[in-house]
């Protein structure tokens, strides 16, 4: 079903890859409804997470997911590794591999990270965020989410707005926007816009107006304050001015719109608490079917790995 | 190659089952069926109209899909992975007597999938197997409580069960062709 057996980009997919994946989280979305959540597929499968920058959201639903599907898992948490004492990425995932893992679920500061991985390694590599690069599996839940919501992804408009230089859910979210045959609008202020943009198939504004007008999808990013060394914006309160999702600019979107934003939120920064608590809001929504997103990937790439055993 | 069954064979040998299954079960209480992915679940449905005949009282229907349960997904490189598609249980398995349902009784693996992945929906108070073929070959100690047609056959043959559902009419067909296993 599923061409490779790494998922390291939505670049890689084709679109009937996108809608099998898709339609394999539809069927896993029932497990989680269940007295015993867990199925027994990946029995005696080993998957390890390695997590080379801070997460909650993400390792948490990639380790749920795993257990879900009984996957003995291990996440290693980098602050305690040796990666402190100054091993190269290349030996600490080598010496994880001398433990014979099926897959290595991993997230990393530098673009790239787990491309190099695949070619080197023998585990089935799954990026779970490189640097300013990718975040496949987040693109693939936000789909989903619009998909229970609308029926469909082609032909519906959606918004991103917010900080689009360093984020690697929009370059993920266009591709596969663009893929699945949705209009994309990218939202936000010059200097937090890619130079390269236009290449990304998508329209850019920087009026917040103009990009959620009649939309069907409003979809937020966050400000990374913590990859901004330079001064990108004056302050949080003239971003939020300028940029934040307040209800009154909500409202210039289609009567059904849905408000979505990969967390972690910045309140008050990047959208308002009423939009985000308000009823359009499906950012919860995303956090449980990222769940379900994953437990298919797992699934569609561990059959990937036993076929080229 | 042979029709072994057509459409009123078939409609009679489920009318048989539902009157013996309410004949064993002494009505139709505490009840539910539950068809297998892909053809138990058009049968169950069937068999749930026929109780509803005779008894008058509605059979909560289900659908289970054991994909996740298979014990040969990770085992051999035969392909891609099957596609999941998704187990729909609205009841409370809990205490009921559940009617498995599938099409063809072959080796047993299927059915011994699906019993695991009912008892992961909770504690039924038992479970009887209703199937439409029995062609025998059984590699697990599994046994049906109500066959449609015991059919012998060798492991060369396939038997292809087509319902008016799914494939546009109903006949059960003994092949030649030696086929993958359903």
């Amino acid at each position: 079903m599923l061409k490779s057996r790494h998922l390291l980009g939505i670049a890689d997919l084709a679109p009937e890859e996108i809608a099998a994946i898709l339609d394999t989280a539809e069927a896993m979305t029932e497990i989680a409804a269940r007295p015993i959540k867990k199925v027994p597929t990946l029995r005696g499968r080993t998957v390890v997470n390695l997590f080379f920058e801070p997460s909650t959201r993400t390792r948490t639903s990639f380790e749920v997911a795993e257990k879900r599907l009984s996957a003995d898992t291990l996440s290693v948490a980098v602050a305690q590794s040796s990666v402190t004492k100054g091993e190269t990425l290349l030996d600490t995932v080598r010496n994880l591999e001398a433990m014979a893992p099926d897959m290595i679920v991993m997230r990393h500061a530098s673009s790239g990270a787990p491309h190099l991985l695949a070619r080197l390694c023998r585990s089935a590599i799954i990026n779970a965020g490189d640097g300013m690069h990718e975040h496949p599996t987040q693109a693939l839940l936000d789909a989903f989410t619009i998909r229970a919501h609308k029926g469909r992804l082609d032909g519906l408009k959606v918004a991103i707005v917010g900080d689009l230089l360093h984020s690697r859910v929009l370059r993920s979210n266009v591709q596969l926007l663009n893929k699945m045959g949705a209009e994309v609008w990218a939202c936000g202020p010059p200097t937090l816009m890619p130079a390269d943009l236009p290449r990304f198939g998508v329209r850019a504004t920087t009026a917040i107006d103009e990009a959620v007008d009649g939309a069907d999808v409003v979809m937020m990013l966050r400000i990374q304050h913590e990859r901004m060394h330079g001064h990108f914006i004056p302050s949080t309160r003239e971003y939020f001015t300028l940029f934040g999702l307040t209800p009154a600019r909500a409202a210039r979107a289609k009567p059904d719109v849905i408000i979505m934003h990969p967390g972690p939120m910045n309140r008050g920064v990047e959208i308002d608490s009423d939009v985000a608590d308000g009823p359009y809001s499906v950012i919860l929504e995303q956090v449980a079917n990222g769940v379900a997103v994953r437990m298919a990937v797992l699934y569609l790439l561990a059959g990937q790995d036993a076929v080229t055993d | 190659m042979p029709q072994v069954m057509d459409a009123d064979r078939m409609a009679r040998a489920l009318t048989r089952i539902a009157h013996e299954i309410v004949e064993r079960n002494r009505g139709t209480s505490e009840l539910a069926l539950v068809g297998i992915r892909t053809r138990g679940v058009p049968l169950a449905r069937r068999i749930a109209h026929a109780l509803k005949h005779i008894t008058g009282e509605d059979v909560p229907t289900g659908t289970l899909d054991i994909t996740l349960y298979r014990d040969d997904l990770m085992r051999h490189a035969v392909g891609p992975q099957p596609v999941v598609r998704r187990t729909d249980i609205a009841f409370s398995i809990d205490d009921r007597r559940i009617l498995l349902v599938d099409d063809v009784l072959y080796t047993g693996r299927t059915i011994r999938s699906a019993l695991d992945a009912l008892i992961d929906f909770g504690r039924p108070r038992s479970i009887q197997l209703i199937v439409l073929v029995d062609r025998g070959h059984r590699e697990l100690p599994i046994k049906a409580d109500y066959v449609g047609k015991n059919l012998p056959t060798s492991t060369r043959q396939s038997v292809q069960v087509r319902l008016q559902e799914i494939d546009g009419e109903d006949e059960v067909r003994l092949d030649d062709a030696p086929q993958e296993a359903a």
